[in-house]
């Protein structure tokens, strides 16, 4: 591997204030209760701010800000609603810099990301909300498709700012009113997106930020003046929350975990299909819900592709995420390190083998070296649960049919990936594997055009696209 | 010289394109709306329901991949065999709902063109709900949809034809496969709508017809782990929630039974179809 000097981005450009209130009618303001937590960066472990914890009594007042707001904004033109979301648009453009900064602080993945894909998709799934605003009688909803309400919206650790966009974006342009909730180890984005919602003007109440972790989640979804619930994270949690509205009107939409296969048939451009792979479990630490963490080669090829890869893995620089050079950040928490070691300490014991590349891992801070397990069996653990870290799983088939049966044996269906130079092959993967995203020849590809979401326990409704809209309209 | 005695027909169930009893052996007594004995009818166990989820699993496959133009067709001949017993299908309101015969027709008659209503759908729900979408980078990037999976059907109480007709023509049309629990009091022509289905071409499985108790059925069809979406349409508020929660355990998409009464005869509009339809996205680069 080449020796690279430090090229680290300055964190000089980030204001985080010692201590944050909650963002409520366009002010902040401080909990009822007592409660109050740390945020960490996790690549170090040193504290960067104190966080309010939001209870029942604090998430009703957010609640009854935005119904109060949604009066207003939901009677607003539609032209004029989408004003408001390009200024937001643009505000996070100029801002965008600082923003990847507190995002890689907060997170721990690498400014290389935060900077080239999280930001500029936040950029401009608002820019591409706002032009909705007033067009959505051209939807195919009908001619005059009404928003819901209250949007209850509860988002994760592994892309806080970009889940915030996904979320929020789509809610405002349909005339919804918001209440937020971070994930309680990344909520510094979300707090800089209130003081955006400031900057731009937005009316008191329109948006509004509780931070907090499960109980608070759990209080803003519960809440009966919520109308609409929009929640990513993991399945366990989507099944309490698709039980606890039961019987109630709320509208739902869960976007939830996955276990996707990465399929590398032998007449792939082998190379291009490595790159994919990385790209694949690697981004973002493999905390990534579509992540293709169970590899399907073709058996004729296994042994050339997994050489190749483990050479390619060879090159990956873990540490510093705001080196520029950096490729693996910091894992987000001592709690997903944990369940990361305690899952592949199971593949080990269940027999499959482990390999990871030499890797100096810092003294302090969450780490975890890039892992490939091969002898994976299907019944194994590594090829069932979702690990949510950068471990790979590499399976082998014979034949189309026999990788469609593998990939779909899974009670997940987010995303697959298929690489093969032959186009019929291709779209006759692309036609059985039950996902709701199909990458072939590439992986990890987002848009804001582009509707996400998945078949079975990977959850239900699409975020991205005109079919984003229909999880925020009365349809 | 005496009055012949009618032949009776034996009302079983329909699973997997047969016609078998119970496995349980039970039956229950369905009367006229004039409290008369029409007949006994089936009263299906957790075994047959869990038989007709296997049979509905096992014709997914083929169903789904049908071409849409082939699964229109056969809906089509599904109405045309509809309309061929449109008389059967009149006596059979009329004892049922205690309907008088004019109506009793505009309900077959509404229930036959509803058919072919849903008949011409089969090749255009892609084209309004699909889209290519223009993303930023050269990339192919295509959304269409799929149908969801084994959907279980509470079918109205009310509507012992048109109801049932207009609950399970959406979920099949796109290539679901359905297990149906017919009507409670009426579920006499669900039994003989299945007989309808069972020489229309339709494949064995596509639809499963269960009749007995909604409140004991209907767990069980929610809470099965190879079910993939409930419609929960003719589920009273307490078995509703009791359906959903239940349906919860495996994420299956619920539609809800509607807050207000519904009209049978309205524009059904495209709700019950995209209801059990999941959007696949598919990217391709683009190069040389």
């Amino acid at each position: 591997m080449f020796e690279y000097a430090p090229a680290p981005e300055s964190r000089d450009i980030v204001d985080i204030k010692p201590s944050y209130g909650l963002f409520i009618n366009g002010e902040w303001v401080e909990p009822l209760g007592e409660g109050r937590d740390k945020t960490v960066n996790p690549a170090s472990e040193e504290v960067l701010a104190e966080v309010a914890v939001a209870g029942e009594a604090d998430v009703d007042r957010a609640v009854q800000a935005a119904r109060k707001a949604f009066t207003v904004w939901s009677a607003m033109p539609g032209s004029e609603r989408a004003k408001y979301i390009f200024r937001i648009a643009r505000i996070i453009q100029e801002r965008a810099r600082e923003l990847a900064v507190l995002e890689s602080l907060d997170n721990g993945k690498p400014i290389r990301e935060s900077r080239d894909v999280d930001l500029p998709l936040v950029a401009a799934h608002f820019f591409y909300y706002a032009g909705w605003a007033d067009k959505l009688s051209y939807a195919g909803f009908g001619p005059s498709p009404q928003p819901l309400g209250v949007a209850g919206q509860v988002i994760p650790w592994n892309f806080p700012l970009l889940m915030l966009a996904w979320k929020v974006a789509p809610a405002l342009a349909c005339g919804n009113t918001v209440v937020l909730k971070p994930a309680e180890t990344t909520p510094l984005t979300a707090l800089a997106f209130a003081e955006i919602c400031r900057q731009a003007d937005l009316p008191p109440g329109v948006v509004n930020i509780v931070t907090g972790a499960g109980s608070t989640g759990a209080a803003v979804v519960a809440h009966p003046d919520v109308d609409k619930v929009a929640f990513t994270g993991s399945t366990e949690v989507g099944r309490l929350i698709a039980r606890s509205v039961a019987g109630s009107r709320k509208k739902v939409t869960l976007e939830l975990g996955g276990k996707a296969a990465n399929i590398v048939f032998e007449d792939a451009a082998l190379d291009q299909a490595v790159e994919g792979i990385v790209n694949g479990i690697f981004f973002n630490q493999g905390h990534v819900c579509c992540a293709g963490s169970r590899l399907l080669v073709q058996e004729s090829v296994a042994e050339e592709l997994l050489d190749a890869l483990k050479r390619r893995l060879s090159t990956l620089r873990l540490g510093d995420p705001l080196d520029k050079n950096t490729d693996i950040g910091a894992i987000n928490s001592a709690a997903q390190l944990a369940k990361i070691r305690e899952l592949s300490d199971a593949g080990e014991a269940e027999g499959a083998e482990r390999w990871s590349p030499a890797c100096p891992i810092p003294d302090k801070g969450f780490w975890f070296p890039p892992t490939v397990f091969t002898g994976v069996a299907q019944s194994h653990r590594i090829a069932r649960e979702e690990i949510f870290g950068p471990v790979l799983s590499v399976l082998t088939f014979r034949t189309p049919a026999e990788a469609v049966e593998k990939a779909n044996n899974t009670p997940y269906g987010l995303s697959a990936g298929v690489w093969t130079e032959k186009g019929s092959l291709m779209l006759w993967m692309a036609s059985r594997l039950r996902a709701g995203v199909v990458w072939s020849n590439t992986f990890n590809k987002f848009d804001p055009t582009s509707p996400f979401g998945g078949y079975k326990e990977s959850g239900y409704g699409r975020e991205g696209g005109r079919h984003g809209l229909e999880a925020y309209l009365a349809v | 010289m005496s009055e012949r005695l009618a032949v009776r027909k034996t009302y079983k169930l329909f699973i997997g394109g047969a016609f078998p009893r119970s496995e349980s052996g039970r039956s229950y007594v369905v009367n006229s709306s004039k409290g008369e004995f029409l007949a006994n009818a089936s009263k299906a166990s957790r075994k047959d329901a869990r038989e007709a989820v296997a049979a509905a699993r096992k014709a997914f496959p083929g169903w789904s991949a049908a071409t849409a133009y082939n699964r229109g067709q056969i809906l089509y001949r599904v109405a045309e065999m509809l309309e061929g017993r449109r008389s059967q299908f009149v006596a059979e309101l009329v004892d049922a709902d205690g309907v008088g015969v004019r109506k009793a027709g505009e309900l077959v008659d509404a229930a036959v063109d509803r058919l072919v209503w849903y008949a011409g759908w089969s090749d255009k729900i892609g084209a309004i709900r699909g889209s290519a979408n223009p993303v930023a980078g050269p990339y192919f990037n295509l959304s269409s949809t799929e149908p969801t999976g084994v959907v279980a059907v509470v079918a109205p109480e009310a509507g012992p034809l048109l109801g049932l007709v207009s609950v399970i023509a959406p979920v099949i049309v796109t290539g679901n496969t359905c297990v149906v629990v017919a009507s409670e009091r009426a579920p006499l022509p669900s039994i003989t709508l299945a007989e309808v289905l069972a020489t229309s071409d339709l494949p064995g499985g596509v639809v499963n017809i269960l009749t007995g108790s909604a409140a004991e059925i209907a767990p069980w069809l929610a809470g099965h782990m190879d079910v993939n979406a409930i419609d929960l349409t003719g589920a009273d508020a307490e078995l509703a929630v009791t359906c959903e929660e239940a349906a919860a355990e495996n994420l299956k998409r619920v539609l809800r039974p509607p807050s207000a009464k519904v009209d049978w005869l309205a524009d059904p509009g495209t709700e019950r179809m995209t209801a059990f339809l999941e959007t696949k996205t598919v990217w391709h680069p683009i190069g040389t």
